[in-house]
């Protein structure tokens, strides 16, 4: 996954492509099925962009958490470090977000929200510390420790809302529900679409400069480019740089938490994320990790698993159908990669 | 206490079987270098396709149907990070997550929304003469199903294949260091398939005797196990009989869970589901002993 991104245009093109070819992709399941694909197709697009509160309250909703751990996950693809951690540092941004709202109810929204995101933000930044430290003093591969991380958190939120953080008449495996005066603001008057949208596309913005016009962001995809050409510079602290990328990384998956608690659940419960972290893998490939068409990418799967849900209702059509689609995009962005490469060999000594 | 101790021991025995069997297979797939992230989805492919096969075949089918759905997702896996040399992480959670949505959608529409009333034939135990009467430890180890049988047979044979014959060490060898391994004639790829088809079809009999334990499929009935797997074979350190005891570990942590929240009492057993990952973190950091991945674990290997 170490390699430059191209050019804007060039990646835009190939997202539009492959997002037409995953529709290309559902009307063929639809047909195998023997669904009615007009019928189905009607309901996805209905559900998902039926009218401008439904595209607001539904698919931007969805593309929220999409978007910021998609970020994540491409910031961290981008330095070749592969955190497929996403999901456990997310949920460990919800129950900080829960425990520090809980503790700040009576407290004026404007001084409690940011503290709240920013818990959020520090809750993922330790999970990811954790790996991050392991692979850099020991070598561990992330690929295990994360997802060692992502247990050990869930097991963590299974505790939380049976013990310590569980409602208080203690029958229901979740959090007390938060005052709604913590709620973040909604953006778009009479739907469900809260600010959390826009600080993720503000984050997706910030990212995209620092990562093109800073100096930091040039020792990032130096590392991504060649970690061996970028440590024999002597220009570029490969171990440091690649640490603080992993925790940014955390820190950004995090932050999804605090918004998904405060923006939409107002509570905390085990299955809060229905597995965010890995479809954010997808998303993070269908933008060709560019930090500007992740927002693309992240409307576009939201707007997927919003219409399925619609789909399943009224054309009986199984929604976990998205998750095929999800992995058809990663393996297409794969398999595509591979045509790529035969174009134009890597050069010799290369990483594979 | 005879009674509850020998009941623990059967269920952490039960428990494990599954992910043994699965740890065994990754560990010789892992020590050809392939870390396979759609383990998880090999293992859910192995419940449907055994809820196929024991419809038609009883229990054998059912093992068959397991095995040929883990195949399957396999060989999927293997053309993509053996044939185009894409990045195995990605690939494998691509099918992991694509494992589930398949699954699922073929269950719905295969048999129905709900599916509540499909039942398949389950393991019965078969009791080894003598030996199950052993005491405390006899019924746990001696009085189980078929597949833990298998179980006992698969650990000494990858020990072996491992170990003791050439492809087994051509096989180590392209795991640590493929340039050295092809200089010498070996041939990269056509070993990491056997890799990988020992990983996939070892997760698809573990789904066989996931679903076949409890009679039905339900969506995501792995629940991670996949990925547990990949935890116990780093734990076992890469080696058949450390996987096997391995999955003992884990398959204890849940047995403990079951007894404590059956007892009532008020005890946070998440500690003890946490507690094994903590434990494999800290053997991966090197503060329990010395363990070490395959240097060439996940990266695509060969000049070509």
């Amino acid at each position: 996954m170490s390699r430059a991104a191209p050019p804007f245009v060039r990646t835009a093109a190939t997202t539009v492509t492959l997002a037409a070819a995953v529709v290309l992709l559902l009307c063929g399941f639809l047909a195998l099925g023997g669904f009615d694909v007009g019928t189905a197709l009607g309901a996805l697009v209905r559900g998902a962009a039926g009218s401008p509160a439904t595209l607001a309250s539904y698919t931007l909703v969805r593309a929220t958490p999409l978007l910021l751990c998609g970020l994540a996950v491409a910031l961290a693809f981008r330095a070749g470090i592969v955190n497929i951690g996403a999901d456990g540092q997310l949920l460990a941004g919800a129950i900080a977000a829960t425990a520090v709202a809980l503790s700040l109810r009576t407290a004026p929204p404007l001084v409690a929200q940011p503290l709240i995101l920013l818990s959020a933000v520090c809750a993922g930044t330790m999970t990811a510390a954790i790996p991050a430290w392991l692979r850099r003093r020991f070598g561990v591969l992330e690929v295990i420790s994360t997802i060692m991380m992502n247990f050990v958190v869930l097991h963590l939120t299974g505790y939380l809302v049976r013990g310590p953080l569980q409602e208080p008449t203690r029958v229901y495996p979740q959090s007390p529900t938060l005052p709604e005066s913590l709620r973040l603001p909604f953006v778009v008057p009479g739907t469900r679409l809260h600010a959390g949208f826009l600080l993720a596309v503000l984050l997706a913005v910030v990212l995209w400069w620092v990562l093109r016009s800073s100096a930091a962001g040039f020792r990032v995809r130096a590392i991504g480019a060649n970690p061996d050409a970028a440590a024999v510079s002597g220009q570029v602290d490969v171990p440091r740089v690649t640490f603080r990328v992993f925790l940014l990384s955390g820190a950004i998956a995090g932050l999804a938490g605090g918004t998904e608690v405060l923006g939409v659940t107002m509570a905390l419960y085990e299955n809060l994320s229905p597995g965010w972290g890995f479809s954010a893998i997808a998303v993070a490939l269908l933008a060709a990790l560019h930090p500007l068409a992740v927002i693309g990418s992240a409307v576009f799967l939201g707007a997927l698993t919003a219409g399925a849900g619609a789909m399943q209702r009224e054309a009986g059509v199984p929604s976990v159908l998205v998750s095929v689609l999800e992995a058809s995009v990663i393996l297409g962005v794969l398999a595509s990669q591979r045509v790529l490469a035969r174009r134009s060999p890597a050069p010799a000594g290369a990483r594979p | 206490m005879m009674d509850i101790v020998s009941a623990f021991l059967e269920a952490t025995v039960r428990t494990a079987t599954p992910l043994a069997i699965a740890a065994v297979g990754e560990t010789v797939g892992e020590r050809a270098g392939i870390i396979n992230v759609g383990l998880e989805g090999a293992i859910i492919a192995g419940c449907l396709g055994a809820v196929a096969g024991a419809s038609i075949g009883g229990v054998p089918g059912g093992l068959a149907g397991g095995l040929v759905a883990g195949l399957l997702v396999a060989v999927t896996f293997g053309l993509f990070v053996i044939t185009m040399r894409a990045d195995q992480i990605i690939a494998g959670t691509a099918l992991t997550v694509g494992a589930y949505g398949a699954t699922g959608a073929l269950y719905r529409i295969g048999f129905g929304p709900s599916g509540a009333a499909l039942s398949i034939p389950t393991l019965d135990a078969w009791s080894v003469p003598l030996l199950s009467s052993l005491p405390i430890v006899g019924a746990a180890l001696f009085s189980q199903p078929v597949v833990t049988y298998l179980l006992y047979a698969l650990v000494p044979t990858a020990w072996w294949f491992l170990q003791r014959t050439g492809a087994g060490l051509a096989l180590r060898a392209i795991g640590e260091y493929p340039p050295a391994a092809e200089a010498a004639g070996v041939s990269v790829s056509r070993l990491r398939w056997w890799g990988v088809l020992a990983s996939g079809g070892c997760g698809g009999v573990a789904g066989a005797t996931l679903a076949m334990q409890v009679g039905t499929f339900s969506e995501q009935m792995s629940a991670g196990r996949g990925f547990i797997v990949l935890a116990i074979v780093a734990l076992g350190r890469w080696h058949p009989v450390g996987a096997a005891l391995a999955a003992l570990v884990f398959g204890s942590t849940t047995a403990l869970q079951y007894r404590f929240q059956a007892s009532g009492m008020d005890v946070p057993y998440q500690v003890f589901l946490a507690l094994p990952y903590l434990v494999t973190l800290l053997v991966l950091a090197g503060g329990v002993g010395r363990s070490r991945a395959p240097a060439a674990l996940g990266k695509a290997g060969g000049s070509r």
